[in-house]
């Protein structure tokens, strides 16, 4: 009995502050938010808010915050198609072709520029996208009398900014499952006549789609709730959901409409967990 | 036919590397421009740093970041090691929840956790500053902390204690002399990592970031959308250097991702 009093004395004092910071940070925040969309204003300053559900209903009504949204869909599709055609590959090459110190180091040098600032990075792309900038000085050296380039305030450029981003989290998470995989199983299947696009499709391709759908998620969700990269790389034709969720907290000040942007976009994130959470239960164990 | 393969591998993963890096080398070269206007090709010059060594605004932001994330490096620390603790050895009720809520900093959008921040904290009196990014970086570093130093508990520190205890160690020199020395490098690692998570943190900085008080990429963020000169460049510069100098010492304690 003075064990058990003392073990759960003990799991209190280990985790206490852990579960207060993050109720503080995580749970009560989030609550607040999703009362403060039904209100009419902020009740700060003194200010006395009714609840409505207008918010909502201006969503819903409206044909702008519909077009907002898709371009923010759409924006995380293309993101994240780019990244697994890209990424899919540069992990199997490595978990595949290369070996020892060199595996290694490459993987290194992939994911390092991950973990260094997204902001500084986006902002480093623009030296090269300008017109001016790296790519049109190199290309006007090599054929002097081409246009100008610009790809810098267009789609595209938001594509590259966000691809650059986390293109690193496909080709780790999509090594990681790859690796695990035993060559044997490969060469089992090719013994048995499979060809070797058969082998992929049948047997790499299914062992690694754990793993890929983990990037895929990490990548489409951040990349719908982006707003500086749009706004940096793409000016005018950078507005999304997330940017204009930006403007109502910093410019126009309209608190409880952001909220309510906010959680509808909690919400499509909420239903994409959702409906991946059959394909990965249980087979995220050996990840 | 191998051959040809292993060429092509090497081909696609060099243009990969290339993509990657394209952009970082691009902007520590125009940091050490001349021209204010980036004009091609480079001339070498150092002016932007000195002019960085004269501007206050950005000292100050410094300052900030590198006191910010080292608060933040301590308290996640010491928290987190403290929850992976209680993960690695015990089963209990309320662990799902705490599961539950390291979930949200890593899987929702910034935007939305450092918007609901703002209007909480405003809400209830908190307010912005220095010490409400404090509260949302550690947020953001706790579960990075657990799984990092977790991951080096999980099975074997409870074994050594329990041997410990046996001995007749007393809990508190079984924690000191066994547990401790056995996740010294983990936590040294999470510690770096959270120290990372904090120094280049934007989204949720941004938004609860007062007037007059920011950090380096509050103020960066603020410089591009006013019209930026190559000085912020040269800060740009140095918080790479910082960040994946980190980064890469974290990688030597930690050994992800290698084959050992």
């Amino acid at each position: 009995m003075m064990q058990e009093a003392r073990r759960r004395a003990t799991i209190g004092f280990l985790t206490a502050p852990a579960y207060v910071w993050l109720t503080v940070t995580v749970l009560l925040p989030l609550s607040a938010m999703l009362f403060f969309s039904f209100l009419t204003v902020a009740p700060i300053n003194g200010r006395v808010a009714q609840l409505t559900t207008e918010h909502y209903l201006t969503f819903l009504d409206k044909d702008f915050y519909r077009t907002l949204t898709w371009r923010s869909l759409r924006l995380g599709i293309d993101v994240t198609l780019v990244c697994v055609l890209v990424g899919y590959p540069a992990a199997m090459a490595l978990a595949k072709y290369v070996h020892g110190r060199w595996r290694e180091a490459i993987f290194l040098l992939i994911i390092l520029p991950f973990w260094s600032n997204g902001l500084v990075r986006v902002y480093s792309w623009t030296m090269v996208l300008r017109e001016g900038g790296f790519l049109d000085w190199v290309l006007h050296e090599i054929v002097p009398g081409a246009p100008a380039v610009s790809v810098l305030f267009t789609y595209p450029a938001i594509v590259i900014g966000l691809v650059h981003s986390y293109l690193p989290y496909v080709v780790l998470t999509c090594y990681v499952s790859l690796e695990a995989i035993d060559d044997s199983l490969t060469e089992a299947a090719r013994s048995l006549g499979a060809s070797a696009l058969q082998a992929f499709l049948r047997v790499i391709l299914p062992l690694s789609l754990p793993g890929l759908l983990v990037g895929v998620i990490l990548t489409f969700v951040p990349v719908i709730g982006s707003f500086m990269e749009p706004r940096i790389l793409g000016g005018r034709s950078g507005i999304m959901l997330g940017t204009v969720i930006e403007d109502q907290f910093t410019t126009v000040f309209n608190w409880p409409r952001g909220a309510a942007l906010s959680f509808i976009m909690l919400g499509i994130v909420l239903l994409i967990f959702a409906a991946s959470a059959p394909l990965l239960r249980g087979r995220l164990k050996g990840f | 036919m191998r051959k040809l393969v292993i060429w092509v591998v090497r081909g696609y993963l060099g243009l990969l590397l290339l993509f990657l890096y394209l952009p970082i080398v691009v902007m520590v070269l125009l940091a050490f421009n001349q021209s204010p206007l980036y004009k091609l090709p480079i001339v070498w010059d150092t002016v932007w740093f000195q002019s960085l060594a004269h501007n206050d605004r950005l000292i100050n932001a410094g300052l900030n970041s590198v006191g910010l994330a080292f608060a933040n490096m301590v308290v996640a620390t010491v928290l987190g090691t403290m929850a992976a603790m209680a993960f690695s050895r015990y089963q209990f009720r309320g662990k799902l929840l705490l599961e539950l809520l390291l979930f949200p900093p890593i899987t929702i959008p910034w935007l939305i956790i450092g918007i609901s921040m703002l209007i909480f904290f405003f809400w209830i009196g908190i307010g912005r500053g220095l010490h409400a990014m404090l509260l949302g970086h550690v947020a953001l570093s706790l579960p990075y902390v657990i799984m990092v130093v977790g991951a080096r508990l999980a099975g074997r520190g409870v074994v050594l204690e329990e041997a410990a205890a046996t001995l007749g160690a007393s809990p508190w020199q079984a924690f000191w002399r066994v547990s401790l020395p056995v996740m010294a490098p983990a936590v040294m690692a999470a510690a770096l990592f959270a120290f990372a998570i904090s120094f280049d943190q934007f989204v949720i900085s941004y938004f609860l970031a007062p007037p007059g008080v920011s950090t380096l990429p509050v103020e960066i963020y603020a410089a591009i959308r006013k019209g930026f000169t190559p000085e912020i460049n040269a800060i740009s510069t140095i918080i790479i250097a910082i960040s994946m100098g980190l980064m890469l010492l974290f990688a030597r304690l930690y050994r992800f991702g290698g084959e050992r």
